[in-house]
């Protein structure tokens, strides 16, 4: 991939509105063929990102490359290049599947010899053989997600922005959709996806974690749990949550600390104390606990720790 | 411009104005509704005013001249009432509007001088209705008289002189019955054109924002002139099969006379359709809400094509300021044009003067709209 130029390159991308910086001096080069993940928590900037990349903002500061082209100096190439599916649902939900897929296929000047396979490739993608002659706004969240993707890449774009596709979908949905995405990937996409389930986030080659408009990490997702965190996390179960809680935030070497379900995880900084000195604060203030062990954190706890903290703070070595 | 697109998007508005009740009911429903309600609604003739007789003789010689009062058609006798101070009764209840008194000596008066005399009184509330009224009661009377001093001098054996040295025999041209349905009505066609052509195209582009089809749609090489083109084409249709079916409306159902060429009404009705419709689609570009789209487009359209076009009310009489207003207004061209059509058979030639004024109007109107769309979010 090392000499294929990237698909989507973005420098110093920013956004304002009025005195609200909503994209700070954005950095981001994703490889053709990769599936990143934007991730960051609502209003972080990620579907205004997005936005710039396919051209529909105006980049206050700051420039954007998609497939080569400029998106501020030439829009209208980036547009023809690319596919998008906004966050809100945005196909005509008084057309039929068939008249959706008809539409698009007009508007991308797909080629006349190809209209018909594209359209039966999308219809068997989304899972909407047979149902052909539905009006769209009767099918449910599933299958609108699935062929406003198929009505998205009738034009075979080599770049996708996919804004929040599979939120308000059923689990059994979402997996289906990543399915379909990796398979686009396999076939040398390029697809920059924003989400926020953390599960997702694990399906792709790299996460762009974003918050508050600016980029606050990238890497894949072993790479993140491994460097991000800063420290080593533990996982302690004790006999009053709120109380271990209080204390463990108070005890040296603790960088965060936090209630997961029925247990506490705690973040021990690198070369702080060992697990023991948790256990032995605890009892100190009279909590009983069980001895701490080392967890893997989840993407959630990166994410977590990341974003609680304002930019370039304690927690990272 | 790419054809196929424009064609993608011209389907796709077709589908959609026939699946939605709204679009539909404006398209096919309102030129119907608005023709009937225009045509037999607004009428300034006056028939059958009501009118209260006090006939204080009785006697076959008043009786024929109440007679005369309602077979002239613009009088119906409403009461017969038997002293003065019913006569402003009735007019307090609204039984009548106007009333004739016969004094008791009518008879006698005429047969001895040959010479009558009534008095008629009317409630000038509405000045307008009251006017017309009077000088038609005034030219009954006027016959009536005659009538009965022709009689009176034959009865004598006498032949009346002729009094007056100028005898004066007016003629109307063009609207020969002065019916003022023939006046108006062409207008009406102007009033429904502005009032579909604008609503529905109000709609268009405002929809797709606020159901945010239009964020896919930006995001697509589709041009904003393809955008525009493909989405005035199916309106652009039916606005013509709307103005056709009130034309027709006009010519055979309410008979105004038809004396000029069908080319001249298609080739300035597609013009006046053109403005409307790029009104109604600039607003739908720029405000992104449906309802405020149609309220400022019926603003635009319906306010001065009814008021400031001449169609009912006459521009002559408007003062100066207010006429000079009416220039703007790209209906008062309109309806120049089709009011001349109609009933003077005028040809292009001769409506020089409004059709370009409306081709500049098109014309402007059209570029600004083409212009106004962005495709940008910001």
């Amino acid at each position: 991939m090392t000499d294929v130029p990237p698909a989507v390159v973005a420098q110093g991308l920013t956004k304002r509105f009025g005195a609200f910086t909503a994209v700070d001096h954005l950095d981001l080069s994703i490889a053709t063929g990769e599936v990143v993940g934007f991730i960051g928590p609502n209003g972080a900037g990620k579907s205004t990102t997005i936005r710039m990349l396919c051209g529909l903002l105006r980049p206050t500061e700051g420039s954007a490359q998609v497939a080569g082209f400029d998106v501020g100096q030439q829009p209208e190439a980036v547009r023809a290049h690319i596919g998008y599916m906004s966050q809100k649902f945005s196909l005509y939900g008084d057309l039929t599947v068939r008249e959706n897929l008809r539409f698009f296929g007009g508007i991308y000047r797909v080629p006349r010899r190809d209209i018909q396979e594209r359209t039966r490739v999308a219809i068997a993608m989304a899972g909407l053989e047979g149902r052909e002659d539905t009006l769209v706004r009767t099918l449910a969240g599933g299958w609108k997600q699935r062929l406003a993707l198929g009505c998205a890449i009738l034009h075979r774009p080599p770049v996708l922005f996919l804004d929040e596709p599979t939120s308000g979908v059923e689990p059994e949905a979402r997996r289906r959709f990543w399915d379909l995405i990796h398979n686009l990937a396999a076939d040398g996409v390029t697809i920059l996806v924003s989400t926020h389930y953390m599960d997702e986030a694990e399906y792709c080659n790299r996460i762009a974690l974003i918050d508050a408009g600016q980029l606050v990490a990238i890497g894949s997702p072993g790479e993140l749990r491994r460097h991000e965190l800063g420290g080593e996390l533990f996982e302690i179960e004790c006999s009053a949550l709120g109380a271990g809680l209080a204390v463990l935030r108070q005890a040296p070497g603790v960088a965060e600390a936090a209630i997961f379900g029925d247990k506490l995880h705690v973040l021990v900084r690198s070369g702080a104390a060992g697990a023991g000195a948790l256990q032995a604060e605890l009892e100190r203030k009279g909590i009983k606990s069980s001895p701490p062990h080392a967890i893997v954190p989840s993407l959630e706890d990166v994410f977590v720790q990341l974003v609680s903290h304002p930019h370039g703070e304690s927690g990272r070595p | 411009m790419n054809p196929r697109r424009l064609l993608a998007i011209a389907y796709k508005e077709t589908l959609q104005i026939w699946r939605d009740p709204r679009s539909l009911a404006i398209a096919l429903l309102m030129p119907l509704l608005q023709m009937v309600l225009l045509g037999y609604g607004v009428s300034l003739d006056i028939k059958r005013v009501p009118l209260c007789v006090y006939d204080q003789e009785r006697s076959q010689l008043s009786r024929e001249l109440v007679e005369r009062f309602v077979a002239s058609g613009w009088f119906a006798t409403t009461a017969r009432l038997g002293n003065d101070r019913a006569i402003r009764e009735a007019m307090d209840r609204g039984t009548c509007i106007g009333a004739v008194v016969i004094p008791i000596d009518f008879s006698r008066v005429f047969t001895t001088t040959g010479r009558v005399s009534v008095q008629t009184v009317f409630d000038a509330t509405d000045a307008n209705t009251t006017n017309i009224a009077i000088g038609y009661a005034q030219g009954i009377i006027a016959q009536t008289t005659t009538d009965f001093e022709t009689r009176w001098a034959a009865s004598h054996g006498l032949r009346l002189r002729s009094v007056g040295g100028v005898d004066l025999q007016p003629r109307v041209w063009f609207n020969e019955g002065l019916a003022s349905a023939n006046f108006i009505i062409p207008g009406v066609v102007a009033v429904i054109l502005a009032l579909v052509g604008a609503q529905l195209t109000s709609l268009t582009v405002s929809r797709e924002w606020e159901r945010g089809t239009m964020e896919q749609l930006v995001s697509t090489p589709v041009t904003a002139l393809e955008l525009m083109l493909g989405k005035l084409a199916p309106y652009f249709v039916i606005g013509l099969f709307d103005a056709a079916f009130c034309l027709c409306g006009a010519a055979f159902w309410f008979g105004v006379p038809f004396r000029g060429s069908i080319v001249t009404v298609v080739l300035t009705t597609a013009l006046f359709a053109l403005v409307v419709m790029g009104i109604g689609y600039l607003l739908s570009v720029r405000i992104h809400s449906q309802l405020g789209a149609s309220q400022i487009a019926l603003t635009l359209t319906m306010l001065p094509t009814t008021m400031l076009s001449g169609y009912t009310f006459p521009i002559d009489q408007m003062p100066a300021p207010i006429r000079a207003v009416t220039y703007l207004v790209y209906s008062r061209y309109y309806v120049t044009i089709l009011r001349a059509v109609f009933l003077k058979g005028s040809s292009l030639q001769d409506l020089a003067a409004p059709v370009l004024a409306l081709v500049f109007y098109a014309a402007v109107i059209v570029w600004i709209a083409a212009r106004s769309f962005r495709k940008r979010l910001d």
